[in-house]
């Protein structure tokens, strides 16, 4: 009997259209809180469990039944909108599953009355346009998407109000839009040259002509812009460092791996089987200059919010090291990406819920200030140490499986210059993080008050970096999540 | 040269003419503006390519994706006018203001 009832539970389990789920619920939850803030609080707690539930629904449907594929309502490829997910969306909303649990559960208490009423729609309209992104089976299904990611992202930037954020908000909108416009651009080539927005389809019919080389370099501009890649990525300190934690938080961990993501699917799908290996190279060489001049600016930071979106930049670059390193049917360099995404994304996450905590409790962020926290606020610079781990890429958190296939990778091409600098950029990662923690221990010389920080907000912070390092433990079922469907190439070479 | 090739060649002239002015423009709503100029030369590219050749019927996805095109650059206009407003008041003058530090 019961395991009559397991199976029937099962079944119905594999018979809810998850991904259809996690785009209307999330977009529900945004209504109902923007209408009654008085319930925003317990509405968005439910949306974001029951989102982490869907993609563990979505991702048994994949493991049982491969590749997933929805036709919205029921029209098909050519001229309906498709849903789609395989491995590599996988872990994309596993990622924002994560990493929105702890940042909902951490603006529970971090949001007074006015500005959560605000907050609260718009994390779950970007929770929403994040899903829908990481499920899109079209391009210009894409371009929507993204820019309803960008205006939502904006917003949530610009919420603490005031110049800096104003500044920064508005900063951060005219970058996104010339992001989005220039991947327009590239979509509107794309289906003049190939006659249709399907990225399977139109990945089976590109081949190499004039108008791919400008879409692409259309849409490459447009998503590393929006990926904040060195040099485009002038838009990220201000934005990143202005906004409220948790909003920093999403930006940071999420809102650019989206961009990235499909800069990576597309690339797989369209550009790499074309040969494309000179724009690798550019994309790898400026991924290898933000790596060393995002952490020379990390180092040189004096104040806590800053130093860790400088750190962003810097850990962006990394992922671009692979477009480089993954020539032919050599995935290692792929599934390094995959885990550094990830891991990135839960310690990053951590490191800036971290800033908000001190930021409360000192009413500042100036690291040579922090006045001997480790003692006052033991879990929050646990959280930092434990994130920090990640981040340098220390045995045995999620950061180092990363950055060890990367390098696993880079040996074998023979490319000592890119090992160098990830080598070169562990180790400034090392100095910025151990210039806070080494702050953390010593005495302010001028007196402070302090706030208690809530207890939630500190183990929010400290779940997200413990998940951080245990990802390294989990690497290999991680992996095998990934290769569903093979995103990135049929020959596993793997780790 | 036919009509549908020129009606390209001027949606691309419109699309870099807006990003000139994007960078030129120190004024946030001349920036504004740029984008909306810059998005209708891609408007104007996409429904120019969608005419087939000869008298055949233009292929109908193009004007589609222009309208939600419009609707979007509509709300992204919006969102940018407030922020512009926002800080307007907030600085007393509607430009960026300079980065500190760096």
């Amino acid at each position: 009997m019961r395991v009559e009832s397991s199976t029937l539970m099962a079944a119905i389990f594999l018979d809810v259209p998850w991904a259809v789920v996690l785009i209307l619920l999330p977009l529900a939850g945004a209504l109902v809180c923007f209408i009654s803030p008085a319930v925003a609080k317990s509405v968005v707690l439910l949306t974001v469990f029951a989102n982490t539930v869907s993609v563990a629904g979505l991702a048994w449907q994949v493991m049982e039944n491969g590749v997933y594929r929805h036709a919205v309502g029921g029209w098909g490829a050519p001229l309906g909108i498709d849903l789609y997910a395989d491995g590599l969306s996988l872990l994309m909303l596993l990622m924002t599953a994560l990493v929105g649990l702890a940042v909902s559960v951490y603006s529970t208490a971090y949001f007074d009355q006015p500005q959560a009423a605000r907050f609260w729609p718009l994390w779950l309209l970007l929770l929403t346009a994040l899903n829908a992104l990481f499920l899109a089976a079209d391009i210009f299904n894409i371009y929507v998407t993204l820019e309803l990611m960008g205006l939502s992202a904006v917003a949530l930037s610009a919420l603490s109000g005031g110049k800096d954020a104003l500044g920064g908000a508005m900063r951060y909108l005219l970058a996104t839009l010339l992001g989005s416009l220039l991947f327009l651009f590239g979509v509107a080539l794309l289906y003049h040259g190939f006659g249709s927005v399907d990225i399977i389809i139109l990945g089976q019919r590109i081949v190499a002509s004039p108008i791919v080389w400008a879409a692409l370099a259309l849409i490459t501009a447009g998503l590393t812009l929006k990926t904040a890649l060195f040099p485009l990525h002038f838009w990220l300190p201000p934005a990143h460092a202005s906004a409220p934690a948790p909003v920093s938080a999403v930006l940071s961990a999420l809102v650019v791996k989206a961009s990235f993501y499909i800069l990576l699917r597309l690339w797989l799908e369209f550009f790499a089987p074309l040969g494309v290996e000179d724009i690798g190279t550019l994309l790898g060489l400026l991924g290898a200059a933000a790596v060393l001049w995002g952490s020379v600016q990390a180092l040189r930071q004096s104040r806590l919010k800053l130093l860790v979106a400088y750190s962003t930049v810097a850990q962006i670059g990394y992922l671009f090291l692979a477009f480089p390193l993954a020539v032919g049917s050599n995935v290692t360099a792929w599934n390094a990406v995959a885990c550094l995404a990830l891991s990135h994304a839960l310690a990053k996450a951590a490191m800036f819920l971290v800033a908000g905590n001190l930021l409360r409790f000192g009413g500042h962020d100036r690291i040579a200030d922090l006045d001997r926290v480790v003692q006052r606020l033991p879990l929050t610079v646990a959280a930092f140490a434990l994130a920090g781990m990640s981040i340098m890429g220390l045995p045995p958190s999620g950061g180092f499986v990363g950055k060890w296939l990367l390098l696993e990778a880079a040996l074998i091409q023979g490319r000592w210059d890119l090992a160098a600098v990830m080598m070169i950029g562990g180790l400034m990662a090392a100095g910025y993080v151990f210039k806070v923690l080494g702050f953390a221990f010593t005495q302010a010389n001028i007196p402070q008050k302090s706030k208690a920080v809530p207890a939630t907000m500190e183990w929010a912070a400290l779940l997200l970096a413990v998940a951080a390092v245990l990802l390294g433990f989990l690497a290999v079922p991680l992996l095998a999540l990934v290769g569903m469907g093979m995103p990135f190439g049929s020959s596993e070479v793997g780790p | 040269m036919n009509v549908a090739f020129l009606y390209t060649l001027v949606g691309v002239g419109l699309f870099c003419l807006g990003l000139y002015a994007l960078i030129v423009q120190a004024h946030l709503l001349r920036k504004i503006l740029a984008f909306n100029i810059m998005g209708s030369g891609i408007f104007l590219v996409l429904v120019a390519l969608a005419k087939r050749s000869g008298n055949a019927i233009p292929d109908p996805v193009p004007h589609a994706m222009v309208i939600t095109g419009i609707v979007v650059a509509v709300s992204a206009t919006a969102l940018a006018l407030t922020l512009i407003l926002k800080l307007t008041t907030e600085t007393g003058k509607a430009e960026l203001p300079d980065e500190g530090g760096e």
